[in-house]
């Protein structure tokens, strides 16, 4: 690392004593996003909006999750979009073939993503940067392809069909569009806030040092493959609960869901919002659906139009949107300050 | 899992020959499109995640040229220096933008370019599957050895990629040129000082990469369907190629690309629902054990 960039590194030394405020400050945040989400439905009766931000919360949690992997840890994945469908999958699975309780699905899900993220982060996490980012698509393709030729459990290319059953539970009925979106906007919000804990933790601040100098971090007593696989593995988490918001939302799960282009939108949504803020990857998302929406509307070619776009962000821009705002601030404050 | 049947294969020489050829031609392909991503790498420090876009439009060129002219010969020139011309553009248009940035932003420019290329390709040739059909050449009577059938359009193709392996292997370890191209890729600054174009030379190890896997869509085109996205399948088998062999090394691509022909060849036998899920297994194995690759150089 050369001076200068030892230099700019200086803000990450997490300051204590506003620790504790900071985290009242998220809390506070989150209740009243989730406040706003959950009125929402009182002022407009349209089924697209509501269904725009379900959406939303799916490739929300998946981005955001990516982004602690990418943005926070420096590990370029490229295979992200597994664990995404491995939860959409495994929650339909679950509820088509046991007929159990949601939360409990839900949680058994969680599990079963747990020990196959853990597997396949003790593999990938060694390596380093391109050789990471194929070799986790590679998983990616495995996964997908195991899906597509087990077609007599999960399917194959038609995906799990018949529907997701959505038995009641504590008085919440997910077959109830309303009920699915109050609790899409919960999942999305309490995830979030949990994604935030994380970074914000001594151990969001490890990852940054891991990111920032592997060697020195591993100088200073930091076990760093296992910092790196337990991001890994609460990333894989974040991820699947976005599969089982989506598994839940079209009542069913395709091998869509566990292909690379998943992944390759994850990292472009990413890269359009902004990795060097939190909220970034979730800005990125809205952008990036109502940009396909709008896309495809026009034309059926909308690979050409997103090609364009990604251009115009990586070779034109160069970062993300909230980077600019970012920026901005600081530059802002930097002037207030008289420097 | 049928290992009855691999193991019947295995004892009869017939079977033996047929699945071994395909295994061949399968990983010659491989080859083509891999040695050019290792190249690549190696000289330029990046990994072209559009690679199989340019085996996609080798193999259109190559179909377009045939129905035009109906010559088979002219149909391989036209899919190999139409996408040596495509590289280049490329090339110097965009990749030369992102060097040294960071593997995210190289990753995601061509992740855009697969976007485009695969949507390029429907607009010009629909999106149904197309063929480009056997060429008249070598609609002849397949040959017999030992039993198994071989068609003759299937040595041609082997013998083309065998050709170009030992003319690639052979230019850059002895060639002026080849020497030029090993030293940019060990010291570019040095190169550039001694005043050499050096980016002359990153776009023409890029337009000879784009080329050699035009070519192996050309040589594939008789034989494969044409679908866009067909490049993609393909990347990811020459990566794996590439990782099981050590990036940047020509003789690892051919001896691992070989492998991964006869694994799936040899496997759909065995295994035909997990054949793909073999190729991944053995990549692991492969970098589990030595993470460099069979052939690569201890990374600096």
């Amino acid at each position: 690392m050369t001076e200068l960039e030892a230099g700019r590194t200086r803000t990450l030394v997490p300051v204590r004593g506003d620790a504790g405020l900071q985290r009242y400050r998220d809390v506070l945040i989150a209740l009243v996003a989730f406040a706003v989400l959950a009125s929402l439905p009182l002022f407009t009766g349209s089924k697209a909006l509501l269904d725009l931000v379900i959406r939303c919360s799916a490739y929300g949690l998946f981005a955001t999750s990516l982004n602690l992997l990418v943005g926070y840890t420096g590990l370029t994945s490229f295979g992200h979009g597994m664990f995404f469908g491995l939860g959409a999958y495994s929650f339909g699975l679950i509820m088509q073939k046991l007929g159990v309780p949601i939360p409990v699905a839900f949680v058994a899900t969680l599990a079963i993503t747990a020990v196959v993220a853990a597997i396949i982060g003790a593999i990938c996490v060694r390596l380093k940067e391109i050789y990471f980012a194929f070799v986790t698509l590679a998983f990616q393709m495995l996964i997908h392809s195991t899906i597509l030729s087990w077609a007599s459990f999960t399917g194959g290319d038609q995906g799990l069909r018949g529907g997701i059953a959505r038995p009641r539970f504590l008085g919440i009925d997910l077959s109830n569009h309303v009920h699915l979106y109050i609790a899409s906007c919960a999942l999305l919000i309490l995830g979030l806030l949990a994604m935030r804990q994380i970074a914000q933790s001594p151990f969001g601040y490890t990852l940054r040092m891991i990111r920032d100098n592997a060697a020195r971090a591993s100088f200073l007593g930091i076990d760093v493959w296992r910092a790196k696989l337990t991001v890994f593995v609460l990333a894989a988490l974040f991820a699947s609960m976005g599969g089982m918001v989506m598994a839940l939302f079209v009542s069913g799960a395709y091998p869509e869901f566990a292909y690379w282009t998943i992944s390759g939108e994850g990292i472009f949504i990413n890269m359009l919002g902004g990795v060097s803020t939190f909220l970034g990857p979730m800005v990125g998302t809205v952008l990036l659906l109502l940009l396909n929406d709008t896309v495809t509307r026009f034309t059926e070619y909308h690979g050409i139009v997103l090609g364009v776009v990604i251009l115009f962000f990586a070779l034109g821009l160069r970062k993300g949107l909230l980077d600019f705002v970012a920026e901005w601030f600081a530059h802002r404050r930097d002037a207030g300050e008289g420097r | 899992m049928d290992l009855d049947a691999l193991a019947g294969c295995l004892s009869s020489s017939a079977c033996l020959v047929t699945q071994t050829t395909s295994g061949l031609i399968i990983g010659m392909l491989l080859f083509l499109v891999a040695v050019g991503l290792t190249l690549i790498f190696g000289v330029l420090k990046i990994v072209n995640f559009s690679h199989g876009a340019f085996y996609m439009f080798g193999a259109y060129f190559a179909m377009t040229a045939y129905q035009l002219t109906g010559s088979f010969a002219l149909a391989m020139f036209a899919g190999a220096a139409g996408t040596a011309v495509l590289g280049l553009i490329f090339e110097r248009v965009f990749m030369s933008r992102v060097y040294g940035a960071d593997v995210l932003m190289q990753l995601l420019v061509c992740y855009a370019f697969v976007l485009i290329f695969d949507d390029v390709v429907r607009l010009i040739w629909g999106p149904e599957f197309k063929s480009m059909g056997m060429p008249a050449a070598f609609q002849v009577m397949p040959l017999f050895i030992a039993g198994g059938v071989v068609p003759p359009y299937y040595l041609l193709l082997i013998g083309v990629a065998l050709v170009a392996a030992i003319v690639l292997g052979i230019g850059l370890s002895r060639s002026r040129i080849g020497k030029v191209i090993r030293a940019a890729a060990h010291n570019p600054g040095m190169v550039s000082a001694l005043g050499i174009n050096t980016g002359l030379i990153y776009g023409g190890v890029f337009a000879l990469g784009g080329m050699l896997a035009g070519l192996a869509g050309a040589l594939a085109a008789p034989v494969r369907s044409l679908t866009p996205g067909m490049g993609f399948s393909v990347l990811i088998e020459s990566f794996i190629v590439t990782v099981i062999g050590g990036m940047g090394s020509i003789v690892g691509a051919l001896v691992g690309a070989l492998l991964l022909g006869l694994i799936r060849s040899f496997g759909s036998l065995g295994f035909p629902l997990f054949t793909e899920g073999l190729m991944y297994l053995f990549m692991v194995i492969v970098l589990v054990s030595k993470p460099t690759g069979l052939f690569g150089k201890e990374a600096a």
